[in-house]
Protein backbone atom coordinates (compact mmCIF):
# COMPACT_ATOMS: atom_id res chain seq x y z
CA UNK A 1 0.00 0.00 0.00
CA UNK A 2 0.96 3.88 -0.52
CA UNK A 3 2.08 5.62 1.69
CA UNK A 4 -0.32 8.89 2.11
CA UNK A 5 0.53 11.81 0.46
CA UNK A 6 1.40 14.74 2.86
CA UNK A 7 0.06 18.44 2.58
CA UNK A 8 3.15 19.76 1.06
CA UNK A 9 2.80 16.97 -1.54
CA UNK A 10 -1.27 17.27 -2.42
CA UNK A 11 -0.65 21.16 -3.43
CA UNK A 12 2.76 20.11 -5.22
CA UNK A 13 0.45 17.95 -6.81
CA UNK A 14 -2.19 20.19 -7.58
CA UNK A 15 0.55 22.98 -8.47
CA UNK A 16 1.74 21.20 -11.39
CA UNK A 17 -1.37 21.29 -13.07
CA UNK A 18 -1.65 25.24 -12.48
CA UNK A 19 0.62 26.79 -15.53
CA UNK A 20 2.89 29.99 -14.85
CA UNK A 21 2.08 31.99 -18.40
CA UNK A 22 -1.26 33.80 -16.53
CA UNK A 23 1.26 35.42 -14.28
CA UNK A 24 2.22 37.32 -16.73
CA UNK A 25 -1.65 38.11 -17.98
CA UNK A 26 -2.13 39.12 -14.11
CA UNK A 27 1.00 41.83 -13.67
CA UNK A 28 -0.07 43.34 -16.92
CA UNK A 29 -3.53 43.79 -15.85
CA UNK A 30 -2.52 45.18 -12.91
CA UNK A 31 0.11 47.33 -14.59
CA UNK A 32 -2.30 48.61 -16.76
CA UNK A 33 -4.70 48.97 -14.27
CA UNK A 34 -2.46 50.94 -11.48
CA UNK A 35 -1.89 53.20 -14.88
CA UNK A 36 -6.02 53.72 -15.69
CA UNK A 37 -6.13 54.79 -12.09
CA UNK A 38 -3.71 57.13 -12.68
CA UNK A 39 -5.14 58.60 -15.40
CA UNK A 40 -8.55 58.97 -14.48
CA UNK A 41 -7.48 60.38 -10.80
CA UNK A 42 -8.07 57.55 -8.84
CA UNK A 43 -4.60 57.69 -7.12
CA UNK A 44 -5.27 61.24 -5.75
CA UNK A 45 -4.74 64.73 -7.06
CA UNK A 46 -1.15 64.29 -7.77
CA UNK A 47 -0.92 60.76 -9.81
CA UNK A 48 2.88 60.71 -11.61
CA UNK A 49 4.30 60.46 -7.70
CA UNK A 50 2.06 58.11 -6.43
CA UNK A 51 1.93 55.59 -9.52
CA UNK A 52 5.73 55.31 -9.07
CA UNK A 53 5.18 54.46 -5.58
CA UNK A 54 3.03 51.85 -6.38
CA UNK A 55 5.17 50.50 -9.51
CA UNK A 56 7.69 50.47 -7.16
CA UNK A 57 5.88 48.84 -4.34
CA UNK A 58 5.04 46.06 -6.44
CA UNK A 59 8.60 45.49 -7.48
CA UNK A 60 9.32 45.20 -3.88
CA UNK A 61 6.65 42.74 -2.81
CA UNK A 62 7.47 40.46 -6.24
CA UNK A 63 11.48 40.87 -5.22
CA UNK A 64 10.36 39.68 -1.57
CA UNK A 65 7.71 36.40 -3.26
CA UNK A 66 10.71 35.63 -4.89
CA UNK A 67 13.15 35.44 -2.29
CA UNK A 68 10.77 33.78 -0.67
CA UNK A 69 10.31 30.71 -3.21
CA UNK A 70 13.33 28.92 -2.11
CA UNK A 71 12.95 28.97 1.95
CA UNK A 72 9.19 27.98 1.59
CA UNK A 73 10.19 24.30 -0.47
CA UNK A 74 13.37 24.21 2.26
CA UNK A 75 11.02 24.73 5.22
CA UNK A 76 7.71 23.72 4.08
CA UNK A 77 8.43 21.29 1.03
CA UNK A 78 5.94 23.43 -1.04
CA UNK A 79 7.58 24.18 -4.71
CA UNK A 80 6.35 27.36 -5.93
CA UNK A 81 9.89 26.85 -8.73
CA UNK A 82 8.02 26.71 -11.62
CA UNK A 83 6.48 30.53 -11.14
CA UNK A 84 9.90 31.98 -9.75
CA UNK A 85 11.00 32.92 -13.17
CA UNK A 86 7.75 34.58 -13.82
CA UNK A 87 7.90 36.69 -10.62
CA UNK A 88 11.48 37.53 -11.55
CA UNK A 89 10.91 38.60 -14.65
CA UNK A 90 7.72 40.55 -13.86
CA UNK A 91 9.79 42.37 -10.80
CA UNK A 92 12.37 43.32 -13.88
CA UNK A 93 8.86 44.88 -15.76
CA UNK A 94 7.43 46.67 -12.83
CA UNK A 95 11.25 48.17 -11.95
CA UNK A 96 11.30 48.96 -15.25
CA UNK A 97 8.01 50.81 -15.50
CA UNK A 98 8.92 52.34 -12.02
CA UNK A 99 12.22 53.66 -13.82
CA UNK A 100 10.08 55.16 -17.16
CA UNK A 101 7.55 56.78 -14.65
CA UNK A 102 10.13 58.65 -12.81
CA UNK A 103 12.21 59.41 -15.62
CA UNK A 104 9.27 60.67 -18.32
CA UNK A 105 6.90 61.74 -16.16
CA UNK A 106 8.35 62.69 -13.14
CA UNK A 107 11.98 64.33 -13.92
CA UNK A 108 11.16 65.23 -17.52
CA UNK A 109 14.45 65.57 -19.14
CA UNK A 110 17.26 63.60 -20.14
CA UNK A 111 19.96 66.20 -18.21
CA UNK A 112 18.17 65.91 -15.07
CA UNK A 113 17.54 62.37 -14.73
CA UNK A 114 21.62 62.07 -15.26
CA UNK A 115 22.41 65.06 -12.56
CA UNK A 116 20.10 63.04 -10.25
CA UNK A 117 21.69 59.60 -11.09
CA UNK A 118 24.77 60.97 -9.67
CA UNK A 119 24.13 63.21 -7.37
CA UNK A 120 21.33 61.54 -5.37
CA UNK A 121 22.58 58.56 -3.35
CA UNK A 122 19.21 56.95 -3.56
CA UNK A 123 18.44 57.47 -6.75
CA UNK A 124 22.36 56.26 -7.10
CA UNK A 125 21.46 52.71 -5.13
CA UNK A 126 18.08 52.87 -7.04
CA UNK A 127 19.69 52.71 -10.44
CA UNK A 128 22.29 50.01 -9.77
CA UNK A 129 19.25 47.76 -8.93
CA UNK A 130 17.64 48.33 -11.75
CA UNK A 131 20.60 47.63 -14.16
CA UNK A 132 21.79 44.67 -12.08
CA UNK A 133 17.86 43.07 -12.89
CA UNK A 134 18.93 43.56 -16.85
CA UNK A 135 21.28 41.00 -16.83
CA UNK A 136 18.69 38.41 -14.37
CA UNK A 137 15.40 39.47 -16.81
CA UNK A 138 18.11 38.61 -20.14
CA UNK A 139 18.79 35.36 -18.94
CA UNK A 140 15.75 34.04 -17.77
CA UNK A 141 14.85 31.48 -20.38
CA UNK A 142 15.65 27.76 -21.20
CA UNK A 143 18.32 28.68 -23.26
CA UNK A 144 20.23 30.72 -21.08
CA UNK A 145 20.09 28.29 -18.71
CA UNK A 146 21.50 25.90 -20.66
CA UNK A 147 24.25 27.95 -22.53
CA UNK A 148 25.75 29.21 -19.10
CA UNK A 149 25.74 26.16 -16.91
CA UNK A 150 26.18 26.53 -13.12
CA UNK A 151 27.40 30.12 -13.76
CA UNK A 152 23.61 31.22 -14.51
CA UNK A 153 22.92 30.07 -10.61
CA UNK A 154 26.06 32.68 -9.80
CA UNK A 155 24.69 35.28 -12.14
CA UNK A 156 21.52 34.83 -10.70
CA UNK A 157 22.55 35.30 -7.29
CA UNK A 158 22.94 38.99 -7.84
CA UNK A 159 19.73 39.47 -6.82
CA UNK A 160 20.43 39.35 -3.13
CA UNK A 161 22.67 42.05 -3.52
CA UNK A 162 19.64 43.82 -5.50
CA UNK A 163 17.34 42.87 -3.05
CA UNK A 164 19.04 44.81 -0.34
CA UNK A 165 19.46 47.70 -2.40
CA UNK A 166 16.02 48.23 -3.60
CA UNK A 167 14.81 47.97 0.05
CA UNK A 168 17.91 50.91 1.00
CA UNK A 169 16.11 52.70 -2.07
CA UNK A 170 12.63 52.98 -0.41
CA UNK A 171 14.66 53.71 3.20
CA UNK A 172 16.46 56.41 1.80
CA UNK A 173 13.64 58.16 0.04
CA UNK A 174 11.64 58.52 3.05
CA UNK A 175 11.02 61.33 5.77
CA UNK A 176 10.48 60.65 8.95
CA UNK A 177 10.66 57.31 10.64
CA UNK A 178 8.45 55.19 9.09
CA UNK A 179 8.09 51.20 9.47
CA UNK A 180 7.10 49.92 5.63
CA UNK A 181 10.34 50.23 4.32
CA UNK A 182 12.19 48.94 7.57
CA UNK A 183 9.62 46.56 7.14
CA UNK A 184 10.64 45.12 3.57
CA UNK A 185 14.21 45.31 4.56
CA UNK A 186 13.65 43.02 7.60
CA UNK A 187 11.85 40.63 5.31
CA UNK A 188 14.55 40.70 2.24
CA UNK A 189 17.54 40.04 5.25
CA UNK A 190 15.16 37.29 7.22
CA UNK A 191 14.73 35.45 3.43
CA UNK A 192 18.59 36.25 2.75
CA UNK A 193 19.28 34.68 6.04
CA UNK A 194 17.69 31.08 5.72
CA UNK A 195 20.15 30.78 3.00
CA UNK A 196 23.16 30.85 4.69
CA UNK A 197 24.66 27.55 6.15
CA UNK A 198 24.89 28.06 9.68
CA UNK A 199 26.21 24.78 10.61
CA UNK A 200 29.35 24.67 7.87
CA UNK A 201 29.75 28.43 9.10
CA UNK A 202 30.08 27.27 12.64
CA UNK A 203 32.41 24.25 11.56
CA UNK A 204 34.53 26.75 9.90
CA UNK A 205 34.50 29.05 13.14
CA UNK A 206 35.66 26.34 14.94
CA UNK A 207 38.10 24.77 12.84
CA UNK A 208 39.60 28.57 12.48
CA UNK A 209 39.63 28.40 16.54
CA UNK B 1 -7.85 92.02 -0.14
CA UNK B 2 -7.55 94.50 3.04
CA UNK B 3 -4.03 95.67 3.22
CA UNK B 4 -2.37 94.94 0.62
CA UNK B 5 -2.25 98.43 -1.18
CA UNK B 6 0.93 98.64 1.49
CA UNK B 7 2.91 95.80 -0.59
CA UNK B 8 5.04 96.43 -3.22
CA UNK B 9 3.46 94.07 -5.17
CA UNK B 10 0.78 94.88 -6.98
CA UNK B 11 -2.61 93.43 -5.89
CA UNK B 12 -3.40 92.09 -9.82
CA UNK B 13 -0.87 89.57 -9.12
CA UNK B 14 -2.82 87.78 -6.34
CA UNK B 15 -5.93 87.95 -8.44
CA UNK B 16 -3.98 86.43 -11.27
CA UNK B 17 -2.80 82.96 -9.35
CA UNK B 18 -6.07 79.71 -10.28
CA UNK B 19 -6.62 78.52 -6.99
CA UNK B 20 -6.37 74.88 -6.67
CA UNK B 21 -9.82 73.29 -6.35
CA UNK B 22 -11.22 72.46 -2.81
CA UNK B 23 -10.82 69.21 -3.26
CA UNK B 24 -7.12 69.32 -4.54
CA UNK B 25 -6.22 71.11 -1.16
CA UNK B 26 -8.20 68.94 1.53
CA UNK B 27 -6.62 65.62 -0.14
CA UNK B 28 -3.17 65.98 -0.42
CA UNK B 29 -1.24 67.29 2.84
CA UNK B 30 1.20 66.41 4.82
CA UNK B 31 0.11 66.37 8.80
CA UNK B 32 2.14 63.35 9.56
CA UNK B 33 0.52 63.61 13.21
CA UNK B 34 -2.49 61.92 10.76
CA UNK B 35 0.21 59.46 8.93
CA UNK B 36 2.82 60.33 6.36
CA UNK B 37 0.96 59.61 3.02
CA UNK B 38 -0.47 62.16 1.64
CA UNK B 39 -4.19 60.95 1.28
CA UNK B 40 -4.35 60.33 5.16
CA UNK B 41 -4.85 63.43 7.08
CA UNK B 42 -8.10 63.65 4.66
CA UNK B 43 -8.78 60.17 6.09
CA UNK B 44 -8.15 60.68 9.68
CA UNK B 45 -7.77 64.29 10.79
CA UNK B 46 -11.80 64.25 11.25
CA UNK B 47 -10.88 62.47 15.01
CA UNK B 48 -8.99 66.26 15.81
CA UNK B 49 -10.70 67.81 18.73
CA UNK B 50 -11.03 71.46 18.07
CA UNK B 51 -13.98 72.08 20.32
CA UNK B 52 -13.03 75.21 22.78
CA UNK B 53 -9.43 75.54 21.17
CA UNK B 54 -7.20 77.64 23.71
CA UNK B 55 -3.50 79.38 22.22
CA UNK B 56 -0.87 79.96 25.16
CA UNK B 57 0.67 83.06 24.37
CA UNK B 58 4.24 83.25 26.49
CA UNK B 59 7.37 84.37 26.63
CA UNK B 60 8.32 88.04 26.20
CA UNK B 61 5.21 89.73 26.00
CA UNK B 62 2.86 92.17 27.57
CA UNK B 63 0.00 90.23 27.54
CA UNK B 64 0.88 86.34 28.12
CA UNK B 65 -1.84 84.00 28.86
CA UNK B 66 -3.96 81.39 27.48
CA UNK B 67 -6.88 82.54 25.57
CA UNK B 68 -9.42 81.13 23.64
CA UNK B 69 -9.24 81.24 19.78
CA UNK B 70 -11.94 84.30 19.85
CA UNK B 71 -9.96 86.04 22.49
CA UNK B 72 -7.05 85.84 20.82
CA UNK B 73 -8.22 86.83 17.18
CA UNK B 74 -11.42 88.27 17.57
CA UNK B 75 -12.26 92.08 15.93
CA UNK B 76 -9.19 91.64 14.20
CA UNK B 77 -9.42 92.01 10.67
CA UNK B 78 -10.01 88.63 8.68
CA UNK B 79 -8.99 88.96 4.83
CA UNK B 80 -8.58 87.15 1.61
CA UNK B 81 -5.11 85.87 0.69
CA UNK B 82 -4.57 84.05 -2.61
CA UNK B 83 -1.13 82.43 -2.07
CA UNK B 84 1.12 79.72 -3.59
CA UNK B 85 1.96 77.34 -1.50
CA UNK B 86 5.81 75.58 -2.42
CA UNK B 87 6.43 72.20 -0.42
CA UNK B 88 9.82 71.23 -0.13
CA UNK B 89 9.02 67.61 -1.43
CA UNK B 90 8.78 69.95 -4.93
CA UNK B 91 4.76 70.10 -5.63
CA UNK B 92 3.15 73.40 -5.47
CA UNK B 93 -0.46 74.37 -5.45
CA UNK B 94 -2.71 77.77 -5.08
CA UNK B 95 -4.61 78.14 -1.90
CA UNK B 96 -7.23 81.26 -1.51
CA UNK B 97 -6.85 81.66 2.25
CA UNK B 98 -8.80 83.74 5.07
CA UNK B 99 -7.08 84.81 7.72
CA UNK B 100 -5.19 87.67 10.09
CA UNK B 101 -1.98 89.27 9.30
CA UNK B 102 -0.01 87.88 12.55
CA UNK B 103 1.28 90.91 13.51
CA UNK B 104 -1.90 92.19 14.40
CA UNK B 105 -1.84 89.14 16.97
CA UNK B 106 1.24 89.84 18.34
CA UNK B 107 0.64 93.44 18.55
CA UNK B 108 -1.99 92.59 20.76
CA UNK B 109 -0.08 90.20 22.63
CA UNK B 110 2.17 93.13 22.81
CA UNK B 111 5.93 92.35 21.70
CA UNK B 112 8.44 93.27 23.98
CA UNK B 113 11.82 95.15 22.94
CA UNK B 114 14.13 91.97 23.13
CA UNK B 115 12.38 89.41 21.92
CA UNK B 116 13.94 88.02 17.99
CA UNK B 117 11.93 85.08 17.86
CA UNK B 118 8.62 83.77 17.42
CA UNK B 119 8.24 79.77 18.32
CA UNK B 120 5.18 78.01 17.29
CA UNK B 121 3.84 74.72 18.39
CA UNK B 122 0.99 72.17 16.98
CA UNK B 123 -1.59 70.71 19.28
CA UNK B 124 -1.02 67.07 20.36
CA UNK B 125 -3.78 64.69 21.02
CA UNK B 126 -2.33 61.21 20.95
CA UNK B 127 -5.25 59.26 21.18
CA UNK B 128 -6.81 61.11 18.11
CA UNK B 129 -3.24 61.54 15.74
CA UNK B 130 -2.18 57.80 14.76
CA UNK B 131 0.79 59.51 13.49
CA UNK B 132 1.82 60.73 16.92
CA UNK B 133 1.41 56.94 18.22
CA UNK B 134 3.34 55.60 15.94
CA UNK B 135 6.39 58.32 16.75
CA UNK B 136 6.85 59.11 12.86
CA UNK B 137 8.95 62.78 14.31
CA UNK B 138 9.22 63.76 18.16
CA UNK B 139 6.15 65.09 18.42
CA UNK B 140 4.93 68.20 19.39
CA UNK B 141 5.63 69.66 16.06
CA UNK B 142 7.35 72.80 16.80
CA UNK B 143 8.35 75.91 14.21
CA UNK B 144 9.54 79.62 14.35
CA UNK B 145 9.59 82.86 12.60
CA UNK B 146 12.20 85.80 12.50
CA UNK B 147 10.59 88.47 14.56
CA UNK B 148 10.72 90.48 11.25
CA UNK B 149 9.81 87.76 9.52
CA UNK B 150 6.65 87.15 11.67
CA UNK B 151 5.74 90.93 11.64
CA UNK B 152 5.76 90.81 7.49
CA UNK B 153 2.11 91.83 6.28
CA UNK B 154 2.62 88.57 4.23
CA UNK B 155 2.53 86.31 6.98
CA UNK B 156 -0.75 85.29 8.14
CA UNK B 157 -2.51 82.57 10.48
CA UNK B 158 -5.19 81.37 8.72
CA UNK B 159 -8.45 80.09 9.94
CA UNK B 160 -9.89 79.20 6.75
CA UNK B 161 -9.91 78.53 3.14
CA UNK B 162 -12.92 79.13 0.58
CA UNK B 163 -14.67 80.80 2.94
CA UNK B 164 -14.91 77.70 4.83
CA UNK B 165 -13.89 77.12 8.24
CA UNK B 166 -10.16 75.61 8.23
CA UNK B 167 -10.53 71.77 6.78
CA UNK B 168 -8.41 70.00 10.33
CA UNK B 169 -6.53 68.25 7.89
CA UNK B 170 -5.32 71.91 6.49
CA UNK B 171 -5.21 72.69 10.19
CA UNK B 172 -7.87 73.71 12.06
CA UNK B 173 -8.92 75.76 13.45
CA UNK B 174 -5.63 78.30 12.96
CA UNK B 175 -2.25 77.53 11.69
CA UNK B 176 0.42 79.76 10.18
CA UNK B 177 1.11 80.73 6.69
CA UNK B 178 3.75 82.22 5.61
CA UNK B 179 4.14 81.57 1.42
CA UNK B 180 7.33 82.71 0.82
CA UNK B 181 8.70 79.47 2.75
CA UNK B 182 8.46 75.38 2.16
CA UNK B 183 4.87 74.89 3.03
CA UNK B 184 6.72 72.87 6.52
CA UNK B 185 7.57 76.23 8.55
CA UNK B 186 3.85 76.95 8.03
CA UNK B 187 3.08 75.25 10.98
CA UNK B 188 -0.70 73.69 11.44
CA UNK B 189 -3.68 73.52 14.39
CA UNK B 190 -1.42 75.81 16.82
CA UNK B 191 -1.80 76.40 20.80
CA UNK B 192 1.46 77.94 21.39
CA UNK B 193 2.67 81.07 20.26
CA UNK B 194 6.17 82.16 22.01
CA UNK B 195 8.29 85.20 21.95
CA UNK B 196 11.78 84.53 22.15
CA UNK B 197 15.44 85.78 22.20
CA UNK B 198 17.13 82.81 20.57
CA UNK B 199 16.40 80.95 17.96
CA UNK B 200 14.02 78.44 18.56
CA UNK B 201 14.22 74.61 17.53
CA UNK B 202 12.28 73.49 15.00
CA UNK B 203 11.29 69.72 14.04
CA UNK B 204 12.42 68.89 10.74
CA UNK B 205 15.27 71.34 11.20
CA UNK B 206 16.46 69.11 14.32
CA UNK B 207 15.56 65.66 12.34
CA UNK B 208 17.65 66.68 9.86
CA UNK B 209 19.69 69.73 9.47
CA UNK B 210 21.30 69.16 6.43
CA UNK B 211 18.15 68.59 4.02
CA UNK B 212 15.93 70.96 6.59
CA UNK B 213 17.22 74.75 7.20
CA UNK B 214 15.56 76.71 9.77
CA UNK B 215 14.98 79.75 7.26
CA UNK B 216 13.30 76.99 4.79
CA UNK B 217 13.21 80.25 2.23
CA UNK B 218 11.89 78.77 -1.03
CA UNK B 219 15.19 79.08 -3.67
CA UNK B 220 15.28 77.51 -6.45
CA UNK B 221 19.89 77.76 -6.85
CA UNK B 222 19.71 75.17 -3.28
CA UNK B 223 18.80 71.63 -3.89
CA UNK B 224 17.41 69.83 -1.27
CA UNK B 225 20.47 66.81 -0.57
CA UNK B 226 17.87 64.09 -1.99
CA UNK B 227 16.11 65.99 -4.96
CA UNK B 228 16.66 69.47 -7.11
CA UNK B 229 14.57 72.40 -6.00
CA UNK B 230 14.70 74.38 -9.38
CA UNK B 231 11.36 72.95 -10.56
CA UNK B 232 8.26 72.11 -9.29
CA UNK B 233 4.77 69.98 -10.25
CA UNK B 234 1.75 71.86 -9.62
CA UNK B 235 -1.16 70.03 -7.90
CA UNK B 236 -3.78 69.09 -10.67
CA UNK B 237 -2.56 69.17 -13.78
CA UNK B 238 -2.76 65.13 -14.72
CA UNK B 239 -0.43 62.26 -14.52
CA UNK B 240 1.44 64.27 -17.70
CA UNK B 241 1.20 67.99 -16.51
CA UNK B 242 4.82 69.65 -16.80
CA UNK B 243 7.28 70.76 -14.69
CA UNK B 244 7.38 74.58 -14.16
CA UNK B 245 10.27 76.38 -12.61
CA UNK B 246 10.39 77.29 -8.96
CA UNK B 247 10.81 81.42 -8.30
CA UNK B 248 12.88 82.66 -5.81
CA UNK B 249 10.79 83.06 -2.31
CA UNK B 250 8.17 81.61 -4.20
CA UNK B 251 7.77 84.76 -6.09
CA UNK B 252 7.26 87.21 -3.38
CA UNK B 253 9.97 89.28 -3.84
CA UNK B 254 9.35 91.83 -1.89
CA UNK B 255 10.47 89.96 1.49
CA UNK B 256 13.95 89.95 -0.48
CA UNK B 257 15.13 92.72 1.63
CA UNK B 258 14.29 90.38 4.76
CA UNK B 259 17.57 88.80 3.82
CA UNK B 260 20.25 90.81 2.38
CA UNK B 261 23.73 90.27 3.27
CA UNK B 262 22.75 86.63 4.12
CA UNK B 263 24.36 83.83 2.65
CA UNK B 264 21.48 81.76 1.45
CA UNK B 265 23.37 78.92 0.50
CA UNK B 266 24.88 78.42 4.19
CA UNK B 267 21.64 79.78 5.90
CA UNK B 268 18.61 78.02 3.71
Amino acid sequence: MARPLTTAQRINGMLRRVPAWPLYVLGAIWAGFLFWQALTGRLGVEPINALEREYGDTALKLLVAGLAVTPLMKYTRVSLLKFRRAIGLLCFFFVLAHFSVWALLDVQSFGRVWADILKRPYVTVGMIAFLGLIPLALTSNNWSVRRLGRNWRRLHQLVYGIAILGAVHYIWLAKGFQIEPLVYLGLILGLLATRIRWKSLLQQGRAAA
Amino acid sequence: ALGLGGLARPVGAQEALEPNSYEEITTYNNYYEFGTGKADPAKNAEALDTTDWQVTVDGLVDNPGTYPLAELIGGLAVEDRIYRLRCVEAWSMVVPWQGIELKDILDRAGVQSNARYVAFETAVQPENMPGVRRGVLDFPYVEGLRLDEAMHPLTIMATGLYDEPMPKQNGAPIRLVVPWKYGFKSIKSIVRISLVEEEPVTTWNSLAPSEYGFYANVNPTVDHPRWSQATERRIGGGLFSSRQDTLMYNGYDEVASLYEGMDLKAQF
